[in-house]
């Protein structure tokens, strides 16, 4: 903004200005209100935890973060591992048709609801009691495909002939892998996986068309949306506090590892 | 390699296959699926009531695209104007709320929007004492949701060519005697429109799809066709018809990508072309 006039510099600060506004107000409410004794926007009745301490004894809210934590784990896991063989799979052969690009680029631009409808579709046809692990399924679909593209945006700048180096001096192609090819990347499938966790934790259309009947398999998202659909609870704004520090948290640290991605 | 493209064959190639192929079937009469060829389903789809929910997505949808797109073109802006060390903070937090669960920034809409929420409350405070607007279960609620939600995306996806733009070429344009908006229209918007369709796409194919915004800002009537493919499955339980509809907005998705393409082709060539004329 140096060498432009003033006024124009000011506008470019009142455009910033504003859009943080849009941006954070909304959030900055909700963080405010989970800490205001009488719960509600209307008015401040002073700091209180209380709908803090409401959540911890809210066993249907305590039962679907469970059910959260364990479908992002195992999804993670999984999709960790298998989405970093294929990044792996596919930089190292620099030769790949576009069917093969399509493919792995597909599951992060479909539409949540069509890939929710022909799961259901796909589970219902094979018969399948649908429940947490319909969802973990489901996932690393979604899930593998990032942790893929953030490890090949690793792998684009990675010497391959070091590989055969190590090859040529005798390493077996694990030790290849374990010694010259993880370190390398291990920042980067680290971000994918915190990546992947986030995405998990947060996904709410699938995993509500794959869990199937019952509350068993509840996930924290369904069990949000089926509170704001009753309106406004206090206990929500405690409890989206907490989810959006963990989210942001997760994120900022896959961002730190990562660096460079953000501006891409 | 194997492992991974078996687990997206099976698990998103045959079931999406799977949703085309339903589309074809007729709905059984106790809800389930008879196994008759048939093209009704695409013809239910131009249906008037059904069309006019498809056109009415489109305009929601394009709505919040191109007010996601001024303002995200005013930040990208101004962040690419601002001092270098700043920017990747600023960009930063302009992303930072996205990664924020989606349910939860929608619901941060309801606080603000409903009738005794914050917005009626600083109303109050400025004196009004009248009925409480109603503002949520509008179409406007949803637009300012959706706006809201992929905002962040269309900063990002703007900053990546406005950040790369040769100032040389603003300034050779000035130097000719090109006004400030002439040379915005005619350098400035050409070569950073790649950024801007990128992120339009993002948002309207996001957008037209979307079934959560329209549920919880819109109200329980107020339909788009994420909602009404929803509905076929979970509740009328007619699945061909519902995969028919899946389709039809799988078919705009792929339309409105094919524009993007053209766009970033035809500008590829553009900033070649400038490049060219600054070296000479």
């Amino acid at each position: 903004m140096a060498e432009r006039p003033p006024a124009t510099r000011r506008a470019l600060w009142l455009v910033l200005g504003l859009v943080f506004a849009f941006l954070y107000i909304p959030i900055a409410v909700l963080v405010a209100l989970s800490f205001n004794e009488g719960g509600l926007p209307t008015a401040w009745s002073g700091f209180s935890l209380k709908w803090y301490a409401s959540l911890a004894n809210n066993s249907a809210i305590l039962s679907a973060a469970l059910n959260t934590l364990i479908v992002a784990l195992i999804s993670t896991a999984v999709a960790t591992l298998l989405g970093t063989l294929l990044a792996i799979g596919v930089e190292m052969r620099r030769q790949y048709g576009k069917g093969l690009e399509a493919l792995i680029f597909a599951p992060m631009i479909i539409p949540d609801i069509v890939l929710a409808i022909a799961l259901l579709s796909f589970f219902s046809m094979l018969n399948l009691t649908m429940g947490l692990h319909t969802i973990i399924l489901a996932h690393v679909v979604f899930n593998l495909a990032f942790v893929c593209s953030v490890v090949r945006a690793r792998l684009k700048s990675f010497d391959w002939s070091i590989v055969e180096a190590s090859a040529d001096l005798g390493a077996s192609a694990l030790t290849t892998f374990r010694r010259v090819t993880l370190p390398v990347i291990a920042p980067a499938v680290i971000a994918g996986a915190l990546l992947a966790f986030t995405l998990s934790v947060d996904e709410f259309i699938i995993a509500f068309f794959t869990a199937g009947a019952g509350r068993a398999s509840t996930t924290l998202p369904m069990q949000i949306y089926a509170m704001i659909r009753f309106g406004i609870t206090p206990e929500i704004n405690a409890l989206a506090t907490i989810v959006m520090a963990v989210s942001i948290t997760a994120l900022t640290l896959s961002q730190r590892l990562n660096r460079g991605m953000i501006g891409q | 390699m194997a492992p991974a493209l078996v687990w997206l064959t099976a698990l998103m190639v045959v079931p999406c296959a799977l949703v085309l192929a339903l589309a074809f079937f007729r709905r059984g009469i106790y809800g389930g699926i008879d196994y008759t060829f048939t093209l009704e389903n695409f013809g239910l789809v131009f249906d008037p009531l059904y069309a006019g929910i498809f056109l009415k997505s489109a305009r929601i949808a394009g709505t919040a695209t191109l007010i996601a797109v001024v303002i995200g073109y005013a930040a990208a802006y101004a962040i690419a104007a601002a001092p270098r060390r700043w920017q990747p903070v600023f960009l930063f937090f302009a992303v930072l709320p996205f990664w924020s669960n989606y349910l939860i920034r929608t619901y941060a809409w309801i606080v603000l929007l409903n009738r005794e929420g914050l917005i009626t409350q600083l109303l109050r405070w400025f004196g009004y004492t009248g009925e409480p607007p109603s503002m949520l279960y509008t179409e406007g609620a949803v637009i300012a949701g959706l706006v809201y939600n992929y905002l962040p995306f269309v900063i990002l996806a703007c900053y990546a060519p406005l950040s790369r733009l040769n100032p040389e070429l603003a300034e050779a344009s000035r130097d000719l005697g090109a006004s400030a908006a002439t040379t915005f229209r005619r350098v400035i918007l050409p070569l950073t429109l790649p950024g801007i369709a990128a992120g339009a796409v993002f948002v309207f194919v996001l957008s037209i799809g979307n079934f959560v915004t329209p549920a919880l800002l819109g109200g329980g009537r107020f339909q788009m066709i994420g909602n009404l493919v929803y509905d076929q499955f979970l509740t009328a339980n007619d699945w061909p018809f519902g995969a028919a509809l899946a389709m039809a907005l799988i078919a705009i998705m792929l339309l409105v990508l094919m524009a993007q393409a053209m766009v970033a082709n035809r500008a590829a060539g553009r900033a070649a072309q400038a490049a060219g004329g600054t070296d000479g």
